[in-house]
């Protein structure tokens, strides 16, 4: 791979675009930023990996024995990766010329995409933790500038910065995981350590608490459960961006992160388990929420949300490649659903309510068609791209060595959900009649593109990573990550894997219908919904989570710092300073009293002060 | 100009500068500083150059003047690894202080002369190998300071000024006494008087307890202990700053921030561990708990600010908690960090006060509620103000990150718990940065009078342009300035905790 290139093209991209040209529209701005991203592409494509041929390096600081490097290497799982990433990347460059088209000082959004780019390929690349938590902490930077890209509206600013800031909270997990990584292994350099555990043997115990913090560190970028809160308010960016950074690249950096760092998370089996748990929990909740929210954005983020948990399920279960095979395909599908999200809105002056939509079959053909490939494909049904990635995850979550039926049922239970409600958006945006007031239109043609590009992927990536049994295709994926991810474990379950996808094939096929019967007439909805009240109140309000932390720890964090601020610190410690300052003050004015002018006040001070002398000096001569 | 005085110019050019000042223009008085500290650019970047990494934990280009034979005392002047990043700090520093001073309208020359003098006694306080010649360096640092902020500070300047003074100079007293017991024992000890630095680490103390427990060492470490952690400031010790730093002229507040707070971890490192290892080992932590708390509670406050300036001051005390834990942990990684932290935290923090006093010279007003909104109509002073934020809040890649980064590590080692609590200090560091952030530069623009502002100009491009440079150099590759001096950080525990009880083995 021709690294420098593959990083260094949209680094340039963003300093010519945000500090140098800074073009007036967008137009110009998304074409320097599209080449700096195509190039970074091509240069994925036109060579394979090599390992071998020799990473470039320098020192970044030496402190005794501990030394950091600034490396960049490339092996299957990176490459894949990178190709992942930069051709969706270059997509969603391209598609956001003409969403973007309108705005003013575009520039800084373009410039911002290609810094995204860049850290991103940084954070995949890298050869150590150290390393990687550059780019984590850079795409964590952009994904906040970029969230609060219309800085104006003070909400979007403040969805930024709960992203950061969450995002920090699993940072300093993750600084955690890189400390106790270094005191066990010496190294922070990920094919070291690797070594080191296949070779050597270390405390299972703190191998599980190393990996522990490591997944805090996931579970921020990756919006687990309890870190998870900032992604759907994350949507308040532009939706190219939550296409790219809040749905196909960034929110995966964990998954990736566990997959570079497997070799210690297959012996830490704790830890494993918990991120199974926390998976699986992710999942079920999020997919919960999206079934009642409104706007069409926020049903897509939570179902990020939920995919995200499924491919932790499959970490948990010691399922790495299932869970990169899922990265994939979801990154194309949910790319690809989000885009057309964006052309729907884009088409809506704005509008995001799905309830305000609705019969956009017809004035939007190509958005309706790819949409629907959308749909398909992360709904799970055979032969798109959802399906065998999504088979893989469950299979491996039933043949898991504890609790996998559980998991399993689950996780069945959640594409169930999720075909659901993916079939109720698409109904009620393009089925039926328009129910809004606006005059939708069809996009240009460099958004349709990149949506039908990615139509294509929805529908093919599958059959990368076919399972054996099937006996249609070589799984070529697994032939391909061997070498970095281990041979796929194989286990036994309650069922064989062919019975496991027929159940998951009806339960999807059964979600889809009861969508389509309830939402293409929404009115059928409605008795059906009146029954079930009680749990839409719950999920349309997110279980209240939000509102829980804002009464649990935001509040009480904030009175504790004003306490701190405007009476501990003026009052207390400073007052404490000033003691002796008015204590000085106080002797003062009182001595001030003494100070009467009056001679005979002074003499009888004097007289005073005379007899007690005597008095003093007497009894020492008595002694 | 041969070496031998290349230190003596260092310290004398910019005192000369300032008597100069006072035959000038007050037009011409700012452009001739501004000249005197490009010179000592210059001089700094000689003494760059000449100093020598391979002997770094030796003192380099001495000069040295007898000046009290009798007593032993000289004008003494030297240069090791542990000096040698704050010196090219302050120098770094120096022009910018002076260039942020452009626009004011008060007694330019006096104004430009304090600037000088402060120079000189900054310089000379680094560089000083005499104990008596620190300590008239380090008091000379009061008087223009004492000036600079109770002369050309804001409103409540008078008692800005007044609380800094005896806050300070009640914890040189202590260090006094330390200093007047310690130069009687070198006469006791050694034969005869010396105010030589190095002959007083050599001292050894009785072991008897003069009151409440306390022996001759830790009475000693506590005096210099309690003025450098005023210095620093240490919480609780910290309430001058916030005062100091929002009245202070933009110029003041910069070097204040910069340079001055580091002759507190300076002093640390100079005199009280190696002068009292017993003691500090003893006390190392406790101090390590109130850095701690200062890291959070620092944060904390500043969270809650509704001034600029009193939000930077808040976060310096949570950033210098930082180089104080560092040195706490007693191993390399921390006292590397704790060094990098000193410099990084000069460079970000005093182009944060720079970009606060560009608003400040515009509006004449540092609350958040008067701005808001400013990233529609400045651009590029939005640009450069986010990217310092980032920096302070240790964005790696930036310089704020690395010695950050190798504080924790320090720490870590030193006691997991530490490290498992100040870690937090990332999440609190960005709440109250981004704050500051959205505050002044998002949301629609509130107040009319912010919709005609100026842009950065050349002049002020000029002053953060340096510091922009060295905040990226610095974060990725700091290994070519922390090569320089590395070895006198890598041999410090060793050297100085010989007299523990500590095995210098068990010491990283």
């Amino acid at each position: 791979m021709m690294m420098p290139l593959l990083l260094a093209a949209p680094l340039i991209g963003a300093i010519v675009n945000g500090l140098i040209l800074r073009p007036a529209t967008a137009k110009r701005a998304g074409v320097i930023a599209s080449i700096a991203a195509l190039t970074s592409f091509a240069s994925v494509m036109v060579q394979h990996f090599a390992p071998d041929a020799g990473p470039f390096e320098w020192t970044w600081f030496t402190v005794g024995e501990l030394t950091v490097k600034w490396s960049f290497a490339s092996d299957p799982l990176t490459w894949m990766m990178c190709a992942v990433v930069t051709g969706i990347g270059s997509l969603i460059h391209i598609y956001s010329i003409g969403y973007m088209s309108h705005e003013h000082n575009a520039y800084r959004y373009f410039a911002y995409l290609n810094f995204f780019l860049f850290n991103m390929l940084v954070l995949i690349t890298s050869t150590s933790l150290l390393g990687m938590f550059v780019g984590w902490e850079g795409v964590g930077l952009c994904s906040y500038l970029l969230i609060g890209y219309w800085f104006e509206d003070i909400n979007k600013a403040k969805a930024g910065m709960k992203a950061f800031i969450v995002n920090r909270i699993g940072d300093a997990g993750f600084l955690i995981g890189i400390f106790i990584c270094y005191q066990l292994f010496k190294t922070l350099n990920f094919a070291e350590i690797a070594k080191l555990l296949d070779t050597q043997t270390f405390d299972v115990r703190m191998l599980n608490l190393a990996a522990f913090f490591l997944f805090i560190g996931a579970m921020g970028k990756s919006a687990q459960i309890p870190l998870y809160v900032w992604l759907p308010d994350a949507m308040a960016g532009p939706t190219p961006v939550s296409a790219l950074i809040h749905a196909a690249t960034m929110v995966t950096a964990g998954i990736y992160l566990i997959c570079r760092m497997n070799g210690l998370f297959l012996v830490a089996q704790d830890t494993s388990l918990f991120i199974a748990i926390i998976g699986i929990s992710t999942a079920l909740l999020s997919a919960l929420i999206a079934t009642s929210q409104r706007d069409i954005k926020k049903v897509l983020a939570y179902s990020t949300v939920s995919q995200l948990g499924l491919m932790f399920l499959a970490l948990g279960c010691g399922a790495y490649l299932a869970a990169i095979f899922h990265v994939m395909t979801h990154a194309f599908f949910k790319a690809l659903l989000f885009l057309g999200s964006g052309s729907v809105i884009h088409a809506c002056e704005g509008e995001q309510d799905i309830w305000k939509m609705g019969g956009l079959k017809k004035k939007l053909p190509s958005t309706f068609l790819t949409f629907t490939i959308g749909t398909i494909a992360i709904a799970g049904i055979p032969p798109l791209a959802g399906f065998f990635s999504k088979d893989m995850i469950l299979y491996s979550a039933l043949t898991a060595k504890s609790y996998g039926t559980t998991f399993w049922i689950l996780g069945l239970l959640v594409s169930f959900l999720t075909a659901f409600y993916m079939v109720r958006v698409w109904a009620l945006t393009f089925l039926g009649e328009y129910r809004g007031d606006k005059h939708p239109h069809e996009s240009p043609a460099t958004m349709l593109i990149p949506l039908y590009i990615l139509a294509f992927g929805s529908i093919v990536a599958g059959f990368l990573g076919m399972p054996e049994g099937l006996h249609l295709l070589p799984n070529y994926l697994e032939a391909f990550l061997h070498p970095v991810l281990g041979p796929l474990v194989e286990g036994h379950g309650a069922l064989s894997e062919e019975r496991a996808m027929a159940v998951a094939t009806v339960s999807a096929i059964i979600a889809c219908s009861l969508g389509f019967y309830f939402y293409s007439k929404p009115e059928r909805s409605e008795t059906p919904g009146k029954i079930l009240v009680p749990f839409k109140t719950v999920f349309e309000n997110k279980f209240w989570v939000d509102e829980l932390y804002g009464l649990v720890i935001v509040k009480p964090f904030d009175a504790l710092c004003a306490f701190f601020a405007k009476f501990f610190d003026p009052n207390i410690i400073d007052g404490l300073v000033l003691l002796p300052s008015k204590a000085a003050q106080g002797m003062g004015s009182l001595l001030v009293l003494l100070q009467t002018g009056i001679v005979q006040t002074y003499l009888l001070f004097f007289v005073f002060g005379l007899l007690v002398l005597f008095m003093v000096l007497l009894k020492g001569v008595v002694l | 100009m041969g070496m031998e005085h290349l230190l003596l110019w260092l310290v004398t050019l910019p005192l000369i500068g300032a008597l100069v000042c006072f035959a000038l223009t007050d037009e011409l008085s700012k452009y001739f500083a501004l000249v005197v500290t490009l010179l000592g650019w210059v001089l700094a970047f000689f003494v760059y150059q000449g100093f020598d990494s391979a002997h770094a934990t030796q003192l380099q280009m001495v000069f040295n003047y007898p000046w009290l034979n009798s007593m032993g005392v000289s004008f003494g002047l030297g240069i090791d690894g542990i000096s040698f990043p704050l010196v090219i700090l302050t120098k770094l520093m120096m022009p910018i202080a002076i260039l942020a001073s452009f626009n004011e309208k008060k007694f330019m020359r006096f104004f430009m002369s304090c600037y000088l003098v402060l120079d000189s006694a900054m310089t000379g306080t680094f560089l000083a190998t005499d104990m008596v010649l620190f300590y008239v360096f380090w008091e000379l640092m009061l008087i223009p300071m004492i000036l600079l902020i109770g002369v050309w500070g804001s409103e409540q300047r008078v008692f800005a000024s007044v609380k800094f003074f005896i806050y300070t100079f009640a914890g040189s007293m202590l260090m006094l006494a330390s200093i007047f017991y310690l130069f009687s024992q070198t006469h006791v000890q050694l034969g005869q008087y010396t105010g030589e630095i190095a002959a007083f680490t050599k001292l050894n103390f009785s072991p008897v307890e003069v009151f409440w427990g306390l022996n001759a060492e830790k009475l000693v470490f506590l005096g210099f202990f309690i003025a450098f952690a005023i210095k620093v400031p240490l919480f609780p010790l910290h309430t001058w700053l916030p005062d100091a730093h929002v009245q202070a002229p933009t110029g003041g507040s910069i070097l204040l921030a910069a340079v001055l707070l580091k002759m507190g971890t300076y002093g640390l490192l100079r005199f009280a561990i190696p002068i009292a290892p017993n003691a500090f080992v003893e006390f190392s932590t406790c101090v390590a708990y109130l850095a701690i708390i200062g890291i959070l509670y620092g944060a904390w406050v500043a969270y809650q600010q509704k001034d600029m300036k009193k939000l930077v001051a808040y976060s310096s005390v949570s950033h210098l908690g930082f180089c104080v834990l560092g040195i706490c942990s007693m191993n390399t990684k921390g006292l590397t960090g704790s060094m990098l932290q000193m410099v990084n935290h000069g460079i970000t923090t005093g182009a944060l006060f720079l970009l606060v006093g560009m608003l400040y010279e515009r509006r004449h007003t540092k609350k958040f509620e008067d701005y808001g909104g400013l990233a529609a109509i400045v651009p590029y002073f939005s640009i450069l103000f986010v990217f310092v934020a980032c920096s302070s809040m240790g964005v790696p890649g930036l310089n704020g990150f690395v010695g950050e980064f190798l504080v924790f590590m320090g720490a870590f080692e030193a006691n997991q718990t530490w490290a498992f609590v100040t870690v937090t200090g990332v999440v609190f560091g960005a709440l109250y940065t981004l704050t500051m952030v959205k505050k002044t530069l998002f949301g629609p623009v509130t107040n009319a009078e912010n919709r005609s502002l100026k842009d950065v100009t050349l002049k002020e491009w000029a002053a953060i342009l340096p510091l922009c440079i060295l905040i990226v150099y610095l974060g990725l590759a700091p290994n070519s300035f922390l090569s320089k001096f590395n070895q006198s950080l890598d041999t410090y525990w060793a050297e100085t905790l010989k007299k523990t009880a500590l095995d210098a083995g068990t010491v990283k």
